[in-house]
């Protein structure tokens, strides 16, 4: 007691001294935080805006020596080159929608084979269920390039090369560990008691999943179904090895396929590079809540 | 003593359990049947098209088999492992590897954690702050990788202009040994800080403010404090994510692919883009399994280490 009075009196004076330096040096700090988060967001931030100011720049600027930042000519050339080609619609066009029914389709099985198996794993006893969910979640793990050697012969052995239904299969089997995952966290916020309950009232097991969880679920279905989205619109590496043509080809080996030649128009890859991107932003704008269950495949929530 | 204890906690859950009547028995019947139904669909697809393709890898890789020859596959046994392991060039690829994971991943956690601790002293604006940096992350490796090409060009490309306009020299980023793979870690770095940045931020905001005032009621410096009560809280789930990254930056091929093709000479050549040559350019199919093989065994390893860590941190 005493000496806890002793070191506050003895300590008084000195406080008082460094109190306002303190806060001084406080102010300061805040300052130079503040601009340093500023020039690392900016940093962060240039390519993605280079990348925008590069496709609406007229050819002539996107070449400039030294680079334009502001004084060059606005057009609009390089998207309209993204979907329409001189005979009609562009290849790049067929390939966004190309794009669009394989991540889609992929998306849909997953959510369907994955938040029932999400709700079994939350719900049951199941044999060694850590083991499994494990298991589960390391398939995602598989290098891709390795992957897809056994994949594309068997692909070549069923016909499925170069098929819109292989690329789907594939991405539905990616996106399964992440929607388990993911989902379980879900299914495991929503107390197991509703289901009891409606089960007390003469539902069966699958009745009261049907009626009073998965309602609840909805919004983290939609979540889950975003991310997975993403990232079967992403992926690259299963497209440009199991696909060739340009019916099925997708839009990531599209858009890399600009670059094959012996002279690229950058204006059109970033054209094209920003209307892929955009959709993604958007997206993974709604789900911002679930950013960090969803890049982490469902395995760390906060 | 050791006997008697067990006795006594199995006793009420033996009464427990056998006091449900027959119907709760045979509804726990068909919750098993539902569990069976519920699971098995998802499980049965990542039977075909993950498991069965590895094991298909494992037969291949003690075979002899060429995608392109065709004809039959004849066994070599443990040759093509031998092959690779003693392998001067697998040799080369895999310190290309370790120096790609080792530096992009220290410099993605360093910049990453930074981030986040300046922006979680932030009060004003930090959702609006979060979701900018987090913009890389979410862009297809493909986009990331034109476009840093595009900028990294050395004729036009916007880096080599504002060096030039600094009075600098000019830089041939993607087309010198030395510089291709520093641009390689340098472009990943970009990508995937905002991960590290995430993840950092989900601990460090769940770090309970009383901890912050007793220490200032106590006066421990600014460092003690970061070092006995950020540090140890927000490092498990740092480690996560850092694992996580590792994990990823081993299997990367897309940005390699896109931003240099190994090139110049084998400089940026990672194993996954090795074994992508061995397979699809030399079309060594058996050789190439056995060389996947050898990486899924990295990949499991890092894995295990990964979930180990993962469940560790679900049961805190």
């Amino acid at each position: 007691m005493a000496v806890s009075v002793d070191e506050a009196v003895s300590t008084g004076p000195v406080r008082d001294h460094t109190s306002p330096a303190r806060r001084f040096g406080g102010r300061g700090r805040s300052v130079l935080e503040i601009a340093l988060l500023t020039v690392l967001a900016v940093v962060m931030l240039f390519p993605v805006l280079w990348m925008i100011e590069t496709s609406i720049k007229e050819n002539r600027d996107v070449y400039a020596i030294p680079a334009k930042f502001f004084d060059f000519t606005v057009t609009l050339d390089h998207f309209k080159d993204v979907f329409v080609a001189s005979g009609g619609r562009s290849s790049l066009s067929g390939s966004f929608l190309n794009s669009f029914v394989v991540a889609g389709v992929s998306t849909v099985l997953a959510t369907v084979l994955g938040v029932p198996a999400a709700w079994a794993y939350s719900r049951f006893a199941v044999k060694a269920k850590k083991d499994q969910l494990f298991f589960i979640l390391s398939t995602r793990f598989m290098p891709p390039v390795v992957v897809v050697i056994p994949i594309f012969l068997m692909y070549r052995q069923f016909g499925l090369i170069d098929t819109k239904l292989g690329l789907i299969l594939i991405y539905t089997a990616f996106n399964v560990p992440f929607t388990i995952w993911m989902m379980k966290g879900f299914v495991d916020e929503v107390p197991a008691e509703y289901e009891d309950a409606a089960m007390l009232d003469g539902y069966t097991r699958l009745q009261a999943f049907w009626r009073f969880t998965l309602p609840l679920l909805l919004p983290g279905i939609a979540a889950t179904a975003v991310f997975a989205l993403i990232f079967s619109w992403n992926e690259f590496v299963f497209a440009i090895f199991l696909t060739s043509s340009d019916d099925v080809r997708t839009a990531p080996p599209a858009i890399a396929g600009l670059i094959g030649g012996t002279t690229v128009d950058w204006g059109l890859v970033a054209a094209a590079s920003v209307v892929f991107a955009l959709p993604v932003l958007v997206f993974a704008y709604l789900v911002r809540k679930h950013l960090v269950a969803g890049v982490t495949l469902g395995a760390v929530r906060r | 003593m050791s006997d008697s204890v067990p006795l006594t906690t199995d006793h009420p859950g033996q009464v427990a359990s056998a006091t449900p009547p027959a119907p709760g028995r045979s509804r726990r019947l068909s919750d098993r049947g539902l569990a069976v139904a519920f699971i098995s669909p998802a499980l049965l697809l990542l039977l075909a098209m993950s498991v069965f393709p590895l094991l298909w890898a494992l037969y291949l890789s003690f075979t002899d088999y060429s995608a392109t020859r065709g004809g039959p596959a004849h066994f070599v046994w443990f040759e093509n492992y031998t092959a690779i392991l003693t392998s001067a060039q697998v040799h080369l690829r895999a310190l290309t590897t370790l120096i790609y994971v080792v530096g992009a991943v220290a410099l993605q956690t360093v910049l990453g954690f930074s981030i986040a601790y300046l922006i979680s002293r932030r009060t004003h604006g930090r959702g609006l702050l979060t979701t900018l940096f987090l913009v890389p992350m979410m862009l297809s490796q493909v986009v990331v990788g034109l476009f840093w090409k595009f900028m990294l060009d050395a004729q036009f490309g916007v880096i080599n202009s504002m060096l030039g306009s600094l009075g600098l020299g000019q830089v041939e980023w993607l087309t010198r040994q030395r510089t291709a793979l520093i641009s390689l870690i340098v472009v990943d770095t970009w990508q995937w800080t905002p991960f590290i940045m995430l993840i950092a931020l989900a601990g460090l905001t769940a770090v309970p403010k009383y901890l912050y005032e007793a220490a200032s009621i106590d006066r421990a410096s600014e460092w003690f404090r970061f070092r006995t009560i950020t540090l140890p809280l927000v490092w498990p789930l740092l480690l996560i994510a850092v694992l996580f990254r590792a994990i990823e930056a081993f299997r990367l091929f897309d940005l390699v692919y896109i931003l240099t093709s190994g090139g110049p000479g084998v400089s940026t050549e990672t194993l996954s883009f090795h074994v992508y040559k061995v397979a699809f350019l030399g079309f060594n199919t058996g050789t190439a399994s056995a060389y996947g093989i050898l990486m899924v065994l990295v990949v499991i390893v890092l894995t295990q280490l990964y979930l180990r860590y993962l469940n560790k941190l679900k049961e805190d």
